[in-house]
C-alpha cells in the first residue's frame, strides 16, 4: 500500500483522473465501433439474396427481328433487342446530339464499349433501368415517334430521359450516362446468358 | 412536514396558484413526482405573448396529428403483414374485412397529409414573424430536424402498402443515394439489402417506420418544446415580451399558457377536426393527391407507372430534381433546397424580426418565395416536359434567390420601428 500513499487522502490527482477518463472513453468508443459492425453488415444483401442473383438465360431463336423481350436478372429487367439492319443503320449519324457517344463515362463490359454497345450488331443487351433514377425506359423504336428527327430508341416516362437504339443518352436528358450493359455471353449461338462472361459469373 | 420545492420555483408560480397541499394522497404523490411543479412551471406559469393570431394554432395541431398518427399506426400494425407477398393483400384486408379497418387506415393516410399541412403552415409562421432569429436558432434547428424525420417517416410509410407507386417511389428515392460519387452504388445496395427494391427493403423500412423514426420524432419534438420553454414564444410583432416585466415578475404582454392558450387551442382543434373529418369521410384520396391512383395496383418491378410523382408534400423538391438535366446536380439541388432552411437564422440580417416591420424587399421576397413553393408543388405533379420544366427552372431560381439574397436585402431595405409593447386589441 505504501506506493499509493504519494497522494494524501483528501487530494485528487487530476492528471491521473483525466488520463483514466480519456482512456476509458477511447476504449469504449473503439468497442462501440466494433459492436456496430454486425448491425451495419446485417443490411447488406443476405446469402439468399446473393444466390438469387444467379445468371439468367434466354433462348434467342424465339426473338424476331425488330422485337424486344425482357428478362429478369438480379431483380433488374434486362432488355434484349434483336435489331434489324435498318435499326442498326439508325444508330449512326447523331453522335453530336449524344452526351457520351463513345461510352467513355458509361458503365459497360469492354466488349460493349463500341458504337453498337454490344458483342454483335444484331443483339442489344441492356439493363432496363434508367441511369437517372431507375425507372423503366419505354421502347420508342419507330423513326420519328417522339419528334420528327427522332432516330428511334428508348424514352423514360418518369423524367424524360431519351436513349438511342444502342442505349446511348441524348443531350438534354436528366440521365448523365448511357444505359448500362450487364455482363453477358453466348454459350452457343442460340442462347444468351446474362450475368456470366469470360471473367466468370458477376 | 414541509413540502420540498425547487429553489426559485416560487418565482415562476403565478400568484393565483395555491401552494402544494400538505396532506392526503395528492401531497404524497407530489412528494414523489413533481406533478404540480410541472403544471406550475410549464402550463399555468409559462407566459406566452397575448397577441397570438391564427398562425399560432399549427404547433399544437402538429402535436395532435402526431398523437393521431401514433394511435392509428399502432392499430394498423395489428392487421398489416409486412412482406413482398403479403403487404398489398393485408392492406386490402384492412380496407375490406377488418371492422372499421378503412377508418383506421384513412385516419393514417389523411393524417400524413394533415401532418405536412400543419407543419408547413407552422414553418411559414416562423418565416413570417422571424421566429428563427436569436435567441430561437436552436428551436428552429430542432424543428427542422423534426421536419427531416417526418419526411423519412412519410417516405417509408408510403412504401409499406407495396402498391406500384410504393415500389417505384422507393426505387427513385433510394437511387438518389447512388449519385454520391464513389460509394453511391454500394450504398444503394446496402440500403436495399438486395439487387433491387425487394422484400428485404420493405422489411427494414417497416422497422424504421414503426419503431426507430417514431421514437426519434418523439424525442425531437420533446427537445423542440424544451427549447421553446427556454426562449419563450415569439409573437407577430417579433419583440421580446421578457424585456417588459410587470411588478409580479411576469411579462406585461404575456398571459399564462393555461388556461388562455389551451382554451384557444381547443377551438383550433375543433375547426381542424371538422376539416379533417370532411376529407376523411368524403374524399380520403383527395383526388389522387393524398393517395395516388397507381398505388391501388400491386408493386410490379417490370412496369413503371406512366407518370411517377410523389405525394404532394414532396413535389416542390421533386420538381427541382427534374428541372436539372444532370442526375447528380439534380440530387444536390434537391438536398440544398432542404438544407438551406437550416441556415435561415443566420441569413436573415434584418434589425427587426417580424414581416410587419420589415421593408418592401423582404415582403416581396417572401411573396415570391410563397408563389415559387406552391408553383413547384404543382409542377412536381406534372410530366417533366417542355414548358413545365422551363417553369420549374424559373421557380427553382426564385426559391434559392429568396434565401441567398436574404443577407443583402434584409440589411439594405428601410425598416419600420417595432412598438415597445405588442399590438393587442381586446376582443
Amino acid at each position: 500500500m505504501a506506493d499509493h500513499a504519494v497522494v494524501a487522502d483528501d487530494e485528487v490527482d487530476l492528471s491521473r483522473r483525466k488520463f483514466l477518463t480519456t482512456a476509458t472513453i477511447a476504449t469504449g468508443a473503439v468497442g462501440a465501433v466494433f459492436a456496430a459492425v454486425p448491425f451495419i453488415e446485417s443490411w447488406s444483401p443476405s446469402e439468399r439474396s446473393r444466390a438469387q442473383g444467379a445468371p439468367s438465360e434466354l433462348d434467342l431463336s424465339k426473338l424476331e427481328a425488330g422485337q424486344m423481350t425482357t428478362l429478369v436478372w438480379r431483380r433488374s429487367p434486362i432488355y434484349v433487342v434483336r435489331r434489324t439492319p435498318d435499326m442498326v443503320a439508325r444508330i449512326a449519324g447523331h453522335d453530336a446530339e449524344l452526351k457520351d457517344p463513345d461510352s467513355k463515362y458509361s458503365d459497360q463490359p469492354p466488349y460493349a464499349k463500341n458504337a453498337m454497345r454490344s458483342r454483335t450488331a444484331e443483339f442489344l443487351v441492356l439493363i432496363g433501368t434508367c441511369t437517372h433514377l431507375g425507372c423503366l425506359p419505354k421502347q420508342r423504336f419507330a423513326k420519328g415517334e417522339l419528334y420528327p428527327s427522332w432516330p428511334g430508341g428508348f424514352f423514360c416516362p418518369c423524367h424524360g430521359s431519351r436513349f438511342d437504339l444502342a442505349g446511348r443518352v441524348f443531350d438534354g436528358s436528366p440521365a448523365s450516362i448511357n444505359l448500362r450493359v450487364p455482363p453477358y455471353s453466348y454459350p452457343n449461338p442460340r442462347t444468351l446468358l446474362v450475368g456470366v462472361d469470360e471473367k466468370g459469373a458477376a | 412536514m414541509a413540502v420540498k420545492t425547487a429553489t426559485g420555483a416560487a418565482a415562476t408560480v403565478p400568484s393565483g396558484a395555491a401552494a402544494p397541499a400538505k396532506r392526503g394522497f395528492w401531497a404524497w404523490l407530489n412528494r414523489r413526482m413533481p406533478i404540480e411543479e410541472f403544471v406550475a412551471t410549464q402550463l399555468t406559469g409559462y407566459y406566452a405573448p397575448k397577441n397570438f393570431n391564427l398562425w399560432y394554432f399549427f404547433g399544437s395541431l402538429a402535436g395532435l396529428v402526431l398523437v393521431l398518427q401514433l394511435l392509428s399506426g399502432i392499430y394498423l400494425t395489428m392487421f398489416y403483414k409486412v412482406g413482398e407477398a403479403t403487404s398489398f393483400d393485408s392492406v386490402e384486408y384492412i380496407m375490406r374485412e377488418v371492422n372499421y379497418g378503412w377508418l383506421i387506415r384513412y385516419l393514417h393516410t389523411t393524417g400524413a397529409s394533415a401532418f405536412f399541412i400543419v407543419v408547413y403552415l407552422h414553418m411559414y409562421r416562423a418565416l413570417l414573424y422571424g421566429s428563427y432569429r436569436a435567441p430561437r436558432e436552436l428551436l428552429w434547428l430542432l424543428g427542422m430536424a423534426v421536419y427531416l424525420a417526418l419526411m423519412a417517416e412519410a417516405f417509408m410509410g408510403y412504401v409499406l402498402p407495396w402498391g406500384n407507386m410504393s415500389f417505384w417511389g422507393a426505387q427513385v428515392i433510394v437511387n438518389l443515394f447512388g449519385t454520391i460519387p464513389g460509394i453511391g452504388p454500394g450504398l444503394v445496395e446496402w440500403i436495399r439489402g438486395d439487387y433491387g427494391i425487394a422484400d428485404a427493403t420493405l422489411n427494414r423500412f417497416f422497422a424504421l417506420h414503426v419503431a426507430l423514426l417514431p421514437l426519434a420524432l418523439l424525442l425531437l419534438v420533446m427537445l423542440h418544446l424544451v427549447a421553446l420553454r427556454q426562449s419563450g414564444s415569439n409573437n407577430p410583432d417579433g419583440i421580446e415580451i421578457k424585456e417588459k416585466l410587470g411588478p409580479d415578475g411576469h411579462p406585461l404582454d404575456g398571459v399564462p399558457f393555461h388556461p388562455y392558450y389551451t382554451v384557444k387551442d381547443v377551438v383550433g382543434v375543433g375547426v381542424f377536426g371538422i376539416l379533417f373529418s370532411i376529407i376523411l369521410f368524403f374524399v380520403p384520396t383527395f383526388g389522387g393527391l393524398f393517395l395516388e391512383t397507381p398505388n391501388f395496383e400491386p408493386a410490379n418491378p417490370l412496369s413503371t407507372p406512366e407518370h411517377i410523382a410523389p405525394v404532394w408534400y414532396f413535389t416542390p423538391y421533386y420538381a427541382m430534381l427534374r428541372a436539372v438535366p444532370d442526375q447528380r446536380a439534380g440530387a444536390l439541388l434537391m438536398l440544398a433546397a432542404i438544407a438551406v432552411f437550416f441556415f435561415v437564422p443566420w441569413l436573415d440580417r434584418s434589425p427587426v424580426k417580424s414581416i410587419r416591420y420589415k421593408g418592401w424587399m423582404s415582403r416581396t421576397g417572401l411573396a415570391l418565395f410563397t408563389v415559387a413553393f406552391v408553383a413547384l408543388g404543382y409542377l412536381g405533379m406534372q410530366p417533366a416536359e417542355g414548358l413545365y420544366v422551363m417553369l420549374a427552372r424559373i421557380f427553382t431560381a426564385i426559391y434559392f434567390l429568396f434565401f441567398l439574397l436574404m443577407p443583402f436585402y434584409t440589411r439594405l431595405e428601410p425598416v419600420k420601428q417595432p412598438p415597445a409593447r405588442v399590438i393587442y386589441h381586446a376582443h
